[in-house]
């Protein structure tokens, strides 16, 4: 039994590092809290239903098709919002208050074009069948969370440690000033990195949809408070305290569910947010650097 | 006290919307503190909120009289604002905005799934012991007093952290204890105008202190502006106002103060009234 909700829990807490990690690297490469990033998440789910449902695709040219989609979104609601604050000495605040009056809108908008109402994904998209590993069910919707998770993390590690295009994105993260004077074209690597953590939340969005098999338009907003408790849980900015965090959430969730009540996960996953405020606002790994006023 | 009957009228008919305009009023104010300051707190709605819950279960639990209700209402958002400001406004200013963020979705679950709270159904039949001048007569009160702090050295103090808090910190401004007290102030604020809109109310509900509410409360004060606090009241007069006329289309209310918020932060960041109080030199 414990067993099972363990395997749970880190299947889960996958999906919120996939997630936190897009969250993560926005805010680590362009020093911004971009509060539209659950609107991508939400963006993400509906274009698989959209491509699953209407065009009749599957699982698998959904996902990718679908996590494109919200990167695409993601380069240009962030282009809209952020560019005109760059520049501000107010930046931090002022994109907070754009991103969250913006996301709002966008939530409002996608809730009277599409309905309140939970929608499902197509019943034979994926077998509901479970496989048994040494006595855990495990089910192939939750495989397929934990195989794209590990690819996407694989891919976007290989990217920022591999290739030029990463090099510019750490680059730009360290000092954005440097970084141009180098030669780094900094608005197209910030469009890089919005279509980045774009695509990671509108995959986050497709996985969940999947698992919980229920999709609405205010889901990225459930998803943001656990974006936020593992980012801060992890460090701003630090990718594998991202990770760490977001499978500890997981299980921490689900144990919560199993031997507390299910209605108090919210404020246990709050709760910790308040407790590494207070003891350890350097996250739990402590690489990321806090400014201090 | 006699009133003309064409007031008389106008009074009963329009009861909620005049209830409506001096809670939100405070409420615009609680949202204006944090911001003169430069901090962005998103737990007004959340501060409301537990202002409501607690000032109603100590009418109905305790039996205590409004007199006492009203003020002790503010305790609870006060210790929450204390345990959540204390470790974040030592940090960068992001730290705060993300703690406050949640609360008031965190709460809603709870609101909902402790019995002492009333779960999904909420608390109903609290007395409708707030009259109309108690609301006028707290918001007239804190707009003075805020009007007074913006005016004096402190005043002069919170604009400049608002526009550079390292060089105040230079300057000698003890930057973490005046955000900590806008803080203090500003869930004192939220509280007291979530016990006033349970107590005219008479019903109070998990889901009327969320993410919704969190948001239009910052479309209030950025609307006006926060040079000054009659601004953010104002700000959140026009919005409690404007709205009648599309109460059956919420969505496209949420919508409207979402793209509010995005036009006044990008094109206009001082707000529709941004002129500054005037102080004398020092």
């Amino acid at each position: 039994m414990l067993a099972q909700q363990l395997a749970n829990g880190v299947l889960l807490g996958a999906t919120y590092a996939l997630f936190a990690l897009g969250f993560t690297l926005m805010f680590g490469v362009l020093r911004v809290i971009n509060l539209t990033y659950g609107f991508y998440f939400s963006a993400g789910a509906f274009l698989s239903l959209a491509l699953t449902k209407g065009l009749g695709l599957g699982i698998w040219t959904a996902l990718p098709i679908a996590a494109i989609g919200a990167g695409v979104i993601a380069v240009v609601i962030d282009f809209l919002l952020l560019t005109r604050l760059r520049r501000r000495p107010t930046a931090e605040l002022d994109s907070l208050m754009a991103t969250l009056g913006g996301v709002l809108a966008l939530y409002a908008v996608m809730t009277a074009w599409l309905g309140p109402d939970i929608r499902r994904l197509p019943p034979d998209l994926i077998s509901a069948d479970a496989i048994v590993i040494a006595g855990l069910r495990i089910t192939e919707a939750q495989l397929l969370i934990l195989g794209a998770t590990i690819v996407l993390v694989a891919a976007l590690l290989a990217l920022m440690r591999g290739t030029r295009l990463g090099l510019g994105i750490r680059a730009m993260a360290e000092k954005p000033d440097a970084a141009g004077l180098m030669g780094i074209n900094i608005a197209r690597t910030t469009a890089l990195v919005s279509f980045l953590s774009g695509t990671l939340a509108g995959a986050g969005g497709v996985l969940i949809g999947l698992n919980f098999n229920a999709i609405e338009p205010y889901m990225g907003e459930q998803m943001m408070l656990r974006g936020f408790v593992v980012i801060i849980v992890g460090g701003l900015g630090d990718i594998s305290g991202a990770l760490i965090a977001g499978v500890a959430l997981g299980i921490i969730e689900v144990l919560t569910a199993g031997y507390l009540s299910s209605g108090l996960k919210e404020a246990v996953a709050f709760s910790i947010l308040v407790i590494v405020l207070w003891t350890r606002p350097q996250g739990l790994f402590g690489r990321a650097v806090v400014r201090r006023a | 006290m006699t009133i003309p009957d064409w007031l008389d009228d106008f009074l009963w008919t329009y009861q909620n919307l005049i209830h409506d305009l001096g809670i939100n009023g405070l409420l615009a104010l609680a949202m204006y503190v944090v911001l003169a300051v430069g901090q962005l707190s998103l737990g007004q709605a959340a501060f409301m909120g537990l202002g409501a819950y607690s000032s109603a279960l100590l009418t109905l639990k305790l039996k205590l009289p409004f007199l006492i209700v009203l003020p002790a209402s503010c305790v609870v958002p006060i210790l929450f604002a204390l345990a959540i400001g204390v470790p974040t406004l030592r940090l960068s200013g992001v730290y705060l905005a993300i703690a406050t963020i949640g609360l008031g979705e965190v709460l809603r679950a709870v609101y909902i799934n402790v019995d002492l709270f009333g779960g999904a159904l909420g608390i109903n039949g609290i007395p409708e012991s707030a009259e109309t001048w108690m609301i006028f007569g707290l918001l007239a009160a804190a707009t003075v007093a805020l009007w007074l702090v913006g005016r004096s050295y402190i005043g002069r103090a919170m604009e400049a952290m608002r526009e550079d808090a390292t060089a105040a910190a230079a300057m000698g401004v003890n930057v973490a204890r005046y955000q900590l007290a806008a803080l203090v102030t500003s869930a004192m604020l939220a509280g007291l105008a979530g016990a006033l809109s349970a107590h005219v109310s008479s019903f109070i509900g998990p889901n009327e202190y969320g993410f919704d509410r969190a948001v239009t409360i910052l479309s209030f004060a950025l609307l006006g502006g926060i040079g000054n606090p009659f601004a953010p009241v104002a700000g959140a007069w026009f919005l409690t106002l404007l709205p009648e006329a599309m109460r059956d289309l919420p969505e496209v209310r949420l919508a409207l103060n979402g793209i509010i918020i995005v036009l006044i932060v990008l094109f206009l960041p001082r707000g529709l009234l941004g002129w500054r109080m005037k102080r004398r030199a020092a």
